[in-house]
């Protein structure tokens, strides 16, 4: 959840998402949501589906109105406004052409609904404004013969739009969209349905398009290469929440965490141990790192990319620790090797490693990693979650304290609890709440504090709340009894843990 | 062996019989072929028929304009069942409209539905009762009423299926493109909606035209309409001139079905995908 604004320029921004939360039902899709979407950037939303990435882009078109929060449109409040009073045009995923309209027609569609300033002013009851008018024929079909040409489909004024192939209806939507001059272009997953060879060169058309117009588009995709490809910043979401704003550059070099790691090119994530600064400790042996300000011995995630690892032969000094190739696929312009390194348990560990010559399958092989390629976060979660049992029948025992909740599960029913950070209510005093616990710390997040308090369980909560909570207080814990999401672990998932 | 394999095809020749697709439309083929095909040939037949002998007289006496009324009647038949489809669509497409945009929109469909399931006599008679209690002079208007009434639910059906098989993302796009909500319903949902309208109005106008007995209960027998006269000739063993009205009447649907499926074919090949 690192935001990376500071290197850009703040007072330009042309949509500004405040605190938006938007829930279907019960169901949060996206949850506290704060983005600034400058003038005349190419903005991506990336993330799995259901991370809540094409309910943001809804919000901003206006076909959805947030729960709460606010978005700002240059500075003014748009959150209620419909979608036809908005500066900005949408291409849809599946194109939503008119079927019954022809090509021109498709496009000329907001041309003839739009009206202009004519240049007469008129007095109506000492208040003197310009009166409006629409666009003349002559107007239209200029504007859409070059919409047309910018997509490379002139001449297509008079064929049907079913006609058309999937790449020509995806150019006639952004004509459609572009065509109306608007300030923002939003673009929901356009390229999705195109086949591979078309997105990419769809992908360069786009964003030549975006620096010849100048205008700010929002981009929203699963898909991380495109992401990476066309970004002037990526906005990584997860599960409604916002995992990292940066540059493609630093998402990939710098990724936030875990899950970005991991949704954004190949990596490979490790668990590890911060030894004291400049010192890493992961796969069973120490290794020198850029990294510091971790607390000694802190459990870490370690992400290295594969092809910042070099394969080395075990007796080189380069080696840093051996194992053998389980595999290696040729992948076009690289390899992909998988290698297997044995750790301090004797388990093995599969990681993955690109490079250029061929090797051979079985062999024994070295491994080389800069310092500079260790990426080392704290362990981050998204949500409490802790194995317990069933005290009783609505009653679940968490952290040694019996919480209510809305579970019929019988008494010692082995369960996972999970509680969102912002379901967690803490107390002032510590008798209010069901357990007690001491804050550990808690951190600004630019609109709420995160804390992390302790029970006595030695069990780390994360809590997102409005006030400050000091270091080192004795709290009290509280859980609404509809906010405990249980589930039940089965035995068979119990074995194979 | 060889004998065996010799013999197997005698066998099945002579019990050729086999249940493929094809066999399931047998029975219907003969029911068709006993209850349509036949009584249109009498009908055909009955119309040339005068006096026992091959002769015109029937459609002479049927298109004399000076003595025969059946023109007349003809005429305020459709009349009444451009008027009813007009009625029916001016309520069914606001109300299809309504429904499709209701979550609940299933299940209120069937309460409009539900007096179908009651025969259309009983429930005209019914309607009749209802007027002669509240003191209506039956006429004109309960029998435009009671035609409505009875064809709604054939009008709001096939609007209501093309409205809500609309993709939400129409709707959308034009409210992006600068449409208010007015805007969208005329230039994207009803556009769009056209393949249910059409299917709505010969649904409604054609048996509108022909219908009978409505008329006769609603407007106590003051109404004659085309299917009433129609029933008037055969009951009164006027076979001939009633032969050349059904001929009349059936020549009247195969018009308007074409009119109408041209309509939807033109509509088509404009590119309507639903």
């Amino acid at each position: 959840m690192a935001t990376n604004d500071k290197n850009l320029v703040v007072g330009d921004s042309i949509i500004e998402l405040k605190n938006v939360h938007k829930s279907f039902g019960d169901k949060p899709v996206v949850k506290n949501l704060s983005i600034n979407i400058h003038k005349g950037e190419f903005v991506t939303l990336l993330g799995p589906s259901g991370c809540g990435k094409t309910t943001t882009l809804r919000m901003i078109a206006g076909f959805e109105t947030p729960t709460s929060g606010q978005i700002l449109f240059h500075g003014k409040d748009i959150t209620e406004l419909p979608p036809y009073k908005r500066n900005v045009n949408t291409v849809f995923q599946r194109y939503a052409l008119f079927p019954h309209l022809n090509v021109f027609n498709n496009i000329a569609f907001g041309l003839k609904l739009k009206k202009v300033p004519s240049g007469e002013i008129v007095e109506k009851k000492g208040v003197k404004y310009e009166k409006m008018r629409k666009l003349t024929k002559k107007e239209i079909a200029d504007k859409v013969s070059y919409a047309l040409k910018m997509v490379d489909l002139e001449n297509y004024e008079k064929r049907s739009v079913t006609s058309l192939s999937g790449g020509q209806m995806q150019r006639v939507a952004i004509a459609r969209a572009l065509v109306n001059e608007p300030e923002v272009l939003l673009l929901d997953e356009p390229l999705g349905a195109l086949d591979l060879k078309l997105r990419k060169d769809m992908q360069i058309e786009l964003m030549n398009m975006h620096k010849k117009l100048g205008i700010t588009f929002v981009y929203v995709t699963h898909d991380q290469e495109e992401a990476l490809t066309m970004s002037d910043r990526i906005i990584v979401m997860r599960e409604g929440e916002i995992q990292q704003i940066a540059t493609p550059q630093k998402i990939y070099d710098e990724p936030a965490n875990a899950f970005v790691a991991d949704f954004v090119g190949e990596s490979n994530i490790l668990s590890g141990c911060m030894k004291k600064d400049f010192c890493v400790s992961v796969l069973g042996s120490d290794f020198v790192c850029v990294d510091k300000g971790f607390k000694s011995n802190e459990l870490v995630d370690v992400i290295i990319r594969p092809e910042d690892i070099r394969l080395v032969p075990v007796d080189s000094a380069d080696c840093m620790k051996a194992g053998y190739i389980q595999s290696s696929v040729f992948k076009g312009d690289h390899f992909q090797t998988t290698v297997i390194v044995k750790d301090e348990y004797g388990d093995d560990n599969e990681i993955l490693v690109h490079h250029t010559n061929p090797r051979t399958v079985g062999a024994d092989i070295g491994l080389s990693i800069n310092p500079d390629s260790f990426h080392i976060m704290h362990k981050s979660r998204i949500i409490n979650e802790i194995e317990t049992e069933m005290w009783d029948e609505g009653v679940v025992e968490i952290c040694g304290g019996k919480f209510e909740c809305n579970s019929n599960l019988p008494s010692a029913t082995k369960v996972r609890v999970k509680v969102d950070f912002d379901d967690v209510e803490l107390t002032d005093d510590e008798a209010d709440g069901i357990i007690g616990a001491t804050v550990i710390n808690s951190i600004y997040k630019g609109s709420y504090y995160q804390c992390i308090v302790r029970t006595d369980d030695y069990y780390d909560f994360f809590v997102d709340t409005e006030y400050e909570w000091l270091k080192d207080d004795r709290i009290g814990i509280k859980i609404a009894p509809d906010k405990i999401i249980i589930e039940k672990i089965e035995e068979a998932e119990e074995n194979n843990d | 062996m060889t004998d065996n394999v010799q013999q197997a095809p005698k066998v099945r020749k002579k019990f050729k019989f086999r249940l493929t697709r094809r066999a399931f439309s047998y029975p219907y083929i003969l029911f068709l072929m006993i209850f349509v095909v036949v009584p249109l040939v009498l009908i055909l037949v009955n119309a040339f028929i005068y006096d026992g002998a091959f002769s015109f007289q029937n459609f002479a006496d049927f298109f004399n304009v000076g003595t025969s009324k059946g023109l007349s009647v003809l005429w305020k038949s459709i009349v009444i069942g451009l008027m009813t489809t007009v009625i029916c669509l001016i309520i069914g497409y606001p109300l299809a409209l309504i429904l499709s945009k209701m979550k609940a929109g299933k299940l209120l469909i069937l309460f409009f539905m539900l007096p179908m399931w009651i025969n259309f006599l009983i429930r005209t008679l019914a309607t009749k009762a209802i007027f002669d209690a509240m003191g209506v002079t039956l006429g004109m208007g309960t029998v435009i009423f009671g035609m409505v009434y009875n064809y709604l639910p054939f009008m709001i059906m096939p609007l209501y299926n093309s409205i809500s098989n609309i993709d939400k993302s129409y709707s959308e796009a034009a409210l992006d493109l600068g449409a208010d909500k007015m805007t969208v319903l005329v230039k994207t949902i009803l556009p769009l909606s056209f393949p249910g309208i059409l299917s709505g109005i010969t649904m409604v106008f054609i048996p509108a035209i022909s219908t009978f007995a409505i008329t006769e209960i609603l407007s106590d027998r003051q109404i004659y309409l085309f299917g009433d006269s129609i029933q008037n000739m055969f009951s009164q063993n006027m076979y001939g001139v009633g032969s050349v009205m059904s001929l009349v009447m059936l020549v009247l649907v195969l018009i308007s079905n074409l009119i109408l499926n041209r309509f939807g074919a033109k509509d088509e090949s404009g590119s309507v995908v639903l």
